[in-house]
């Protein structure tokens, strides 16, 4: 068994499973092949992980007892945790949860970098150095960034901005000791400068501790509603974080990998930002809502609401010939999807056509309300983006509002609100509108919704779940 | 630099490139299984952490290694765990008008 033949063979299992990772994310272009694209992408993953352990049992020196209790330990404890979380975790709080399996993949690669720096220390080459404190930096922000993002979508963390004390001057602090810390760990590598061991532990550790505080301090100030873009960049993050690991054990699958998920994250987060129209920096910088242009700006609304009781509703829904539901968080954390599902069968049994209304941002991730409606088994066909439905609202005789607020706001078309400027769903143009709402109190931007004051609109104040119930009953005794 | 890290760049290069273009064409209701599809794929990471474990020769180096191992796992198959469960549910049910799935890109539609 000669090490070297067994390690080209390694090699290019490495390279097949980075090819797996590339073909399965191509194959989750279509719903169809989606499910196999990710299976694909698990399978390169086996590939990958198997043909490691391989390299590591037959290169000299072997695999130590300790050595493999740890790998076989850690992935039983790791492996069993992600597997009932996954298992058990509910539709609505996806989200979250793949925040905090960003989270510990970013932990992951921080550690690795740590522990690579730890034995590289004194001596350890220049460029190595480099990819070494960078991939240790980004992991740790990635850390405690997305432990955060899950955070504030669990509710463990108010949602609304939260502003530290010396507010954006304490993330600026924490970055330049970061990038200062980085920059004489590289020039002690260099041999520029002359660095004691204990010094360049020491500044790694600062570099390490300013990215975990950094990572808190970034996330904090953003409000709820920008999380899914804050998952992206740090999911994005995570990945670069993993190239650089990669780069210091010279793994072409670390790389390749690591640069997929890095370029992924990237155009994600654009798109995202893009459904807002805001850019990633906008979003970064300043809280949605908070703030003093979100205070004054609109206090329209709020005066006159004409409030509507369910039988009046399912008499409108009923004889109508068409009707848009359009479904928005509220619909999600009731977990109304089934109900709403049901309501729409029974109109379709009656003859009414139901299409639903998708908002990109709808939910609390793009694509968050096709999966739970999807998980209803609503038909995929009836799901509709926002640019293909919007022109159908001047032809449709009532748009069901569920539980969604700042994605219908009108206001948005003005300068001067804090959502202007955001694309909408254009459901003021609906014949008759139906609000289900359970109180007058603000979306995430934390204004008045202007569509509730227009005289169209009737507003069915009660949870999503037991809204939709009232107005299935309804229907059905008609 | 030395000729190994600078062939590693260009894989990395490369990488991102291919990245952009296989990504950029997923439609926008697939974008939460995709995030989810990616953020398992990084934890390759896992692979790294096998790597130190296998280095490692004093407490400190076996402790990170080990919570390294933890969490990399956790990733990977939460990860496609969570990804197959939302997938699975958009394979369900369209049965009959197949066809219409791609309605993205310029189904007429009524």
């Amino acid at each position: 068994m000669s090490p070297e033949w067994i390690y080209t063979f390694v090699y290019i299992a490495w390279l097949a499973g980075a090819s797996c990772f590339v073909l399965g994310l191509h194959r989750m272009n279509s719903p169809a092949t989606g499910r196999s694209g990710n299976q694909l992408s698990a399978a390169g993953m086996v590939i990958a992980v198997v043909a490691t352990f391989v390299y590591l049992v037959t290169r000299e020196g072997g695999l130590s007892g300790t050595a493999l209790a740890i790998i076989f330990v850690g992935f039983l404890i790791g492996g069993g945790a992600g597997l009932y979380t996954a298992r058990s975790v509910k539709m609505t709080a996806m989200p979250q949860l793949v925040s905090l399996f960003n989270a510990v993949g970013g932990g992951a690669a921080a550690l690795v970098a740590i522990d690579d720096f730890i034995r590289l220390n004194s001596g350890a080459p220049l460029d190595t150095t480099i990819f070494v404190v960078l991939g240790a930096l980004i992991g740790s922000v990635t850390f405690t960034g997305s432990l955060i993002a899950g955070g504030k979508l669990q509710g463990l963390i108010a949602g609304k901005p939260i502003y530290v004390p010396g507010g954006q001057l304490v993330t600026i602090a924490l970055a330049v000791v970061a990038v200062l810390g980085t920059a004489t760990l590289i020039l002690g590598a260099a041999g520029t400068l002359n660095l004691d061991s204990t010094v360049t532990l020491g500044l790694l550790g600062l570099v390490v501790l300013s990215g975990l505080i950094f990572g808190i301090t970034m996330v904090l100030p953003i409000g709820g509603a920008d999380m899914p873009v804050v998952i992206s960049l740090l999911n994005s993050f995570t990945g670069t974080a993993a190239a650089m690991a990669g780069f210091v054990l010279g793994n072409p699958v670390l790389i390749i990998s690591g640069a997929l998920v890095g370029a992924s994250g990237a155009i994600l987060t654009k798109l995202m930002a893009d459904a807002m129209n805001r850019s990633v920096l906008n979003i970064m910088v300043g809280g949605f809502g908070g703030g003093d242009e979100a205070a004054g700006a609109v206090a329209a609304g709020g005066a006159s609401v004409r409030e509507i009781g369910p039988d009046d509703v399912a008499i409108q829904l009923a004889y109508a010939q068409s009707v848009i539901i359009v479904p928005g968080y509220g619909l999600a954390v009731a977990q109304a999807q089934h109900a709403v599902r049901e309501l729409a069968e029974l109109l379709e049994a009656r003859g009414v056509d139901v299409k639903y209304a998708i908002h990109p941002v709808a939910g609390r991730m793009p694509g968050h309300m096709n999966v739970l409606l999807a998980e209803a088994n609503v038909p995929y066909p009836q799901l509709k983006e926002m640019e293909e439905i919007n022109p159908e609202f001047d032809r449709c005789d009532v748009a069901l509002v569920i539980g969604a607020n700042d994605v219908t706001n009108p206001a948005a078309r003005r300068p001067g609100s804090p959502v202007s400027g955001m694309p909408i769903l254009d459901v003021d143009h609906a014949k008759s509108i139906v609000v289900i709402k359970r109180s007058m109190g603000r979306g995430y931007a934390g204004i008045d919704n202007e569509l509730y004051g227009d005289p169209k609109t009737g507003m069915l104040f009660a949870d999503a779940k037991d809204g939709l119930a009232a107005l299935t009953a309804a229907v059905k005794a008609l | 630099m030395s000729q190994e890290l600078l062939t590693s760049l260009a894989i990395f290069t490369l990488a991102i490139l291919v990245g952009f273009e296989v990504i950029s064409k997923v439609p926008a209701t697939l974008h939460t299984p995709l995030m989810s599809g990616a953020n398992s794929i990084h934890g390759i990471v896992i692979v790294g952490a096998m790597i130190i474990a296998s280095e490692a020769d004093n407490p400190v180096s076996y402790l990170l290694a080990f919570i390294a191992m933890v969490f990399g796992s956790m990733n990977v198959v939460g990860g496609y765990v969570v990804t197959d469960r939302m997938l699975q549910m958009f394979r369900k049910k369209p049965t009959a008008p197949k066809a219409t799935t791609e309605s993205a890109d310029g189904a007429p539609g009524a």
